[in-house]
């Protein structure tokens, strides 16, 4: 017996994919305008999962816990960012270099971690907001200690990392020394030309990397503390109720994402070969966060499929647009502006939508009763 | 001595006050391994007091503990919290579930308590990273389920249950907790179909079987009869009386619960000889109203010209949602008249328009503007409907505040309802709660209504003030010819000043009967009989 | 003691600290070889610059609707103004007033469709909020690129086509209140225009709220359930309160720029609604309560620290460590107005 699909089931099930359609048409328009070659895209998009997925998988577990998404993901970018300012210095290479980075970035992030959970704690029901303007209070600690602390108070010397003026790191710093050394480490090359050049790149241990992390997540997903998660997302007075520490297991939820997004910055930037140090983790954290949501998850509700999905629309959106709007209207700045805007037009519709949605469920118990009534006088 | 060793739950001489206020006196009786007991009185008459005690809640030890003994196997007990109670084998579920929606019957069985796996990862990050075992939680759960002997899928998810599953969950859950002996249920039958009421009845003496003795307290008194092997009925916070479930009946059982001595049957009121006119002046056919906890279903009601109609029942029936459907705070259907001319539901405005008006049981959440002052509160609807208190600049199209009126009308109305405020700029929330409720009559009064709705006026104030307002309530009547309509649990206070009243058993009236009837008719209407089977 | 530990609890830790931290500059400046009189005219400027947009917070304080995160809507509705009112190359003070004119049916259009959408996400429209800011300036920067302006004081000189990041008010309304009844005390210089500009919108609000109507919009914000049972039509208010705040977002930002000097297109409003939101909590609001006082208060706290201590760290310690204490304790403020147990429910 198949069950018929019937226009209300379609219609269910648009709006709840609605994120995603309507990126997988923008992506399906674009193609074509764009002109680029399969085998480039690929390749791209290889890339981008490769350099983010990290990141966006960090996002998972405070949505399990309930706290939505975590725009405090920035201050584990801050983390590894740190790390990585700390063994360029020194002149670490290579994967030593980045181990000591993640080793360095670590305890920063769970310290991090620890005080945004503890903050959110205090605005139950309010979080993301919360979770929001502390990125941008920690934004200016680490600003405070990165351009004046760095120097005078930490010591920190090789002109590389550090102005002329003798303290304060540079805006950007270039991380030659560990550029893509994951990647180098063992990476296949498929259709690549006469020249050794082009085709499609596959670095293999960060892939390994990627996978190990999803299936801690899904492994963290069986284990007592993932299950009390669960259960303090859906209802923290139940859950205390039972007699799981709700406080505590928040601030665990957030410690472990911070300590996350801190690797996924330093494989983010070790790929990418260059830290903007006052602009790289800002921007990530809304980039991720919409990726995330591009994939199809909400406020409530992500999964590692969402993760994939989402890094690959919003990727492939983010490489057509400017080279779209080049051969559309002849400016690629348009598209550019285009992205930005859908990146934040993506948030919006889902914080919105989530809303929306959790406020019809209450609606439906007045419907009910009506109903009822009407089927007691048919009766 | 025998007969002491026999007892699993004794309680001695058991009392508590509140702030001075006897809650429970003098409380006694004991209950057998096996035993179903039934626990049954009026909303107020102590039970959740006394179940409080039992379970060593916060409440009882932050307001100076109790006086008496609990006893479990003769042994004094005083737990500090309900997980002492818990390890002693007792358990209890409320009325309100517990349960995680995204959670499956068997995940919420087992909620905190869940058989997991030892790994290498746990040696190094701790027992919160052993893995859940969810064969073993399986298992767990169904034998939980098979205990209490009803049919529950373990993978259903609570969020996609009927309402009768997910209370087959709650008691699966205290089932599963291996040392239950005790298990209490706060009216459990409350919220389920006649079906499923059924097959708990049947669940509850299947425990019954296995030795786990119960108390169960309920409403229903036919499902005492049913299930029970003793009755206990309370009321004013004192055992009326003990009886055996297979001696008593419902007709007993109803009269106890709500009867004062048959003597001093005839309510207080100086039933001062008044005509009350036939003029219908509201009528309401077919109510229903989506209020949590207070579901109305079907409503006919009328109500007559200059009359004061009370509304009585237990909790939870539906008598609340009556006013706040009609006027509005809750999605409501049917049909509403007022003096021949239909009401807009949904619409307070519309009701307000028509001069009806509301003082509602939440006094804090829907009354009153906590964080602002005395004036504001009293004046803002009449301000608001009907243009009082305001002065019109530019031919009208300029509305100001007249702080001058404001202040007048809310002194008149702190003189004369005696507001102990310190002056009438003062903060709503500083005062305490039986001046709060008389803001709130004040700021009805201040509308003029043709009719007014009265929810709990009395709830949780003092004696002093609950006669106060009753008085101000019923001088108003008198006085301005203003019908009221008074929604109340305490039945005693609405023989006292109402000309009829009404009872509302699930959301729908099972009957109207003068004041001035003995309560027991009352009482039996409150269970759930019919009029007919009343009289 | 009691009595004066009540009053300090009231006033807030962080607000006392920024108080005295205000303090403490101006009676270092002095000493560190800084015109105390010239601190006061640059503390006085920026109050009449941003004043407004400060003030644009208490609607939707009052109807509940959280802080304004959503300011850069209005400034949109007052970018467009400004670009519309240059474009018809008009200038001096009537290019003002054609602003004002053409960016009204902007912010009124904005803030009711803005207003619509915080009626259907009650209890998150702090988060939406911010986003619908973000998302319209986005938005608006496509615009930019693409409208068909022609003025050639805005538009680029090579491609002919889009409008340039900032736009030079000179020549159209730079100044027009700054340079207005300005009253010149030595170094001292106040400019009554601004200040009466001000003072004219922040009283209009001021007598709003002493309506029925403006009765009825603290009602919803205070509480919104009362507020429906007395028979008040709780969106409408919201709405009302929404395109209020938006309209005087949009005023705010060209007195901004009147002072300031340019219009700031593209990604310049983006962050504009931070300062304006952390400066009525630290004149004392909470996410529920504001008043015209709280504006005040706020705005001088603010902005005299955001000028005095860039000026004041130099001298001392030849270090500007402006712009970071500058994002640490506005930030640092909303934080705290967000995780206090008292605050709004929402």
């Amino acid at each position: 017996m198949r069950k018929e699909i019937t226009s209300k089931d379609v219609r269910k099930f648009l709006s709840n994919n609605i994120v995603p359609i309507i990126f997988i048409v923008l992506c399906a328009v674009c193609i074509p305008v764009a002109g680029y070659t399969g085998q480039y895209l690929v390749d791209q998009i290889i890339t981008r999962i490769v350099r983010n997925s990290f990141l966006v998988l960090s996002l998972l577990i405070p949505i399990m816990a309930g706290m939505g998404l975590n725009f405090g993901m920035t201050l584990g970018a801050m983390a590894g960012q740190i790390g990585l300012i700390f063994v360029t210095s020194w002149n670490i290479v290579s994967i030593p270099g980045l181990l000591l980075a993640a080793i360095i970035a670590t305890p920063i992030a769970v310290v991090l971690g620890w005080f945004c959970g503890s903050m959110l704690n205090k605005a139950k029901g309010r979080e993301m907001i919360t979770s929001y303007m502390i990125s941008f209070f920690m934004n200016g600690v680490y600003q405070l200690v990165v351009l004046y602390g760095m120097g005078p108070v930490i010591p920190l010397s090789n002109s590389r990392v550090i102005l002329p003026r003798g303290y304060g790191v540079r805006n950007t710093i270039d991380l030659l020394s560990v550029r893509k050394s994951i990647d180098n480490f063992w990476a296949i090359r498929l259709f690549t030309d006469e020249n050794g050049t082009g085709g499609i790149t596959i670095p293999v241990l960060t892939f390994i990397l990627i996978i190990a992390l999803c299936l801690v997540i899904v492994w963290f997903r069986k284990t007592k503390i993932g299950q009390d998660m669960r259960a303090v997302g859906q209802d923290m007075e139940v859950a205390r109720e039972a007699g799981i520490k709700v406080e505590r297991t928040r601030i665990l939820a957030i410690i472990i994402s911070t300590v996350f997004a801190a690797y996924g910055m330093i494989i983010y930037l070790s790929n990418m070969g260059t830290l903007n140090t006052y602009n790289s983790h800002s921007q990530i954290g809304m980039f991720s966060i919409a990726a995330l949501l591009v994939g199809g998850a909400s406020v409530s509700k992500a999964s590692i499929k969402n993760v994939f999905l989402g890094i690959i629309l919003f990727h492939l959106m983010f490489i057509l647009t400017p080279q779209a709007g080049r051969n559309l209207i002849g400016q690629a700045q348009i598209g550019e502006f285009f992205r930005v805007f859908v990146s934040y037009g993506v948030i919006t519709l889902s914080l919105v939508l989530y809303e929306i949605r959790t406020r019809r469920e209450k609606a439906e118990s007045a419907r009910n009763l009506a109903l009822g009534q009407k089927q007691e006088e048919k009766a | 001595m025998s007969e002491m060793s026999k007892s699993l739950l004794e309680m001695q001489n058991v009392s508590k006050e509140y702030n001075g206020n006897p809650v429970l006196k003098d409380v006694n009786f004991s209950l057998n391994a096996g035993e179903v007991l039934g626990l049954v009185g009026e909303n107020g008459a102590g039970k959740s007091t006394l179940m409080n005690i039992l379970f060593g809640m916060d409440v009882i030890h932050q307001t100076g503990g109790y006086g008496g003994k609990v006893l479990i196997d003769g042994q004094e007990v005083k737990f500090a919290s309900p997980l002492d109670a818990l390890k002693a084998g007792i358990g209890m579920v409320h009325q309100e579930f517990s349960l995680l929606p995204g959670f499956t019957a068997a995940e919420n069985i087992l909620l905190n308590r869940e058989p997991e796996n030892k790994s290498v990862l746990s040696l190094v990050f701790g027992d919160r990273a052993n893995t859940i075992d969810r064969k073993d939680l399986q298992k767990q759960a169904i034998a939980a389920i098979t205990k209490l002997g009803v049919q529950l899928d373990p993978d259903m998810l609570v969020s996609e249950m009927p309402v009768g599953h997910k209370q087959f969950t709650e008691i699966s859950r205290e089932i599963s907790k291996s040392a239950i002996r005790l298990l209490v249920l706060d009216e459990p039958t409350a919220v389920l179909t006649e079906k499923e009421a059924e097959m708990l009845l049947k669940a509850i003496r299947n425990l019954a079987d296995q030795g786990i003795s119960v108390i169960f307290i309920t409403h229903r008194l036919q499902e005492i009869l049913d299930v029970c092997n003793k009755v206990v009925v309370m009321r004013d916070g004192r055992i009326i009386k003990e009886l055996e479930a297979a001696d008593t009946s419902i007709a007993e059982m109803a009269k106890l619960m709500v009867g004062r001595e048959v003597s001093t049957d005839k309510p207080k009121q100086d039933h001062d000889e008044r005509k009350i006119s036939d003029k219908i002046v509201l009528s309401v056919n077919n109510l229903w109203v989506d209020m949590p906890g207070e579901t109305v279903r079907d409503v006919n009601l009328e109500v007559r010209d200059g009359e004061i109609l009370g509304i009585g029942g237990l909790a939870g029936q539906g008598k609340l949602g009556i006013p706040n459907g009609i006027m509005g705070l809750f999605p409501a259907g049917g049909k509403v008249t007022l003096n021949g001319s239909e009401i807009p539901l949904n619409n307070p405005r519309a009701c307000l328009d028509s001069s009806l008006a509301f003082v509602s049981e939440d006094r804090r959440g829907v009354g009153l503007l906590l964080d602002e002052s005395l004036e504001w509160n009293i004046a803002f609807p009449a301000m608001q409907i009907q243009n009082k208190f305001l002065k019109n600049y530019l031919g009208g199209l300029i509305k100001w505040r007249d702080q001058a009126a404001i202040k007048e009308v809310t002194e008149k109305y702190i003189s004369q309802l005696q507001i102990k405020c310190t002056s009438s700029t003062q903060k709503a929330k500083e005062l305490s709660g039986g001046n709060q409720q008389k803001i709130c009559l004040a700021k009805a009064f201040a509308l003029e209504p043709k009719l007014l709705f009265v929810s709990e006026p009395t709830r949780g104030i003092d004696i002093g003030a609950k006669a106060l307002v009753l008085q101000a309530l019923r001088e108003y009547n008198r006085k301005n010819g203003v019908t009221i309509v008074m929604i109340s649990s305490e039945l005693e206070e609405l023989r006292q000043i109402c000309d009829r009243i009404a009872i509302i058993t699930d959301g729908a009236v099972s009957g109207i009967l003068p004041a001035d009837r003995p309560s027991e008719d009352f009482g039996m209407l409150m269970v759930g009989k019919t009029k007919k089977e009343a009289m | 003691m009691d009595r004066a530990m009540e009053i300090l609890k009231g006033f807030g830790l962080p607000r006392l600290i920024i108080t005295l931290f205000l303090v403490a500059l101006f009676i270092i400046a002095p000493f560190a070889g800084i015109s105390v009189t010239a601190s006061i005219t640059d503390v006085l400027g920026r109050f009449g610059q941003n004043a407004i947009m400060v003030l644009a917070m208490v609607p939707m304080i009052h109807s509940g609707c959280g802080l304004n995160f959503g300011l850069p809507l209005g400034i949109i509705s007052g970018l467009l103004g400004a670009t519309l009112a240059i474009e018809t190359g008009i200038h001096g003070p009537v290019s003002f007033i054609l602003a004002i004119l053409y960016s009204t049916p902007f912010a009124i259009i904005l803030g009711w469709g803005y207003g619509k959408l915080l009626n259907r996400v009650k209890g998150g429209e702090m988060m939406i909020a911010t986003y619908v800011g973000f998302s319209s300036v986005a938005f608006m920067s496509i615009m930019w690129l693409i409208l068909p302006y022609s003025s050639p004081t805005m538009v680029w000189g090579y491609t002919g086509q889009g409008l340039r990041t900032t736009i030079s008010t000179e020549g159209f309304y730079y100044h027009i209140l700054r340079d207005t009844l300005s009253i010149n005390i030595g170094h001292l210089s106040i400019s009554l225009a601004e200040i009466l500009f001000f003072a004219f919108f922040a009283f209009i609000i001021w007598a709003f709220l002493h309506t029925k109507t403006g009765t009825a919009m603290t009602a919803v914000g205070s509480n919104p359930v009362f507020a429906r049972a007395s028979g008040i039509n709780i969106d409408r208010q919201r709405t009302l309160s929404v395109i209020m705040s938006t309209w005087l977002g949009a005023l705010g930002i060209l007195c901004y720029q009147q002072g300031y000097g340019f219009v700031q297109l593209y990604q310049g409003p983006m962050y504009m609604a931070m300062p304006a939101v952390s400066a009525i909590l630290i004149g004392g609001a909470s996410v529920n309560k504001a008043n015209i006082t709280n504006v005040i208060i706020g705005t001088i706290l603010y902005q005299g620290i955001v000028s005095m201590t860039p000026s004041v760290m130099n001298s001392l310690i030849h270090t500007d460590m402006s712009e970071v204490l500058r994002i640490i304790v506005s930030n640092g403020m909303i934080l705290y107005a967000l995780t206090r147990k008292t605050g709004a429910s929402r």
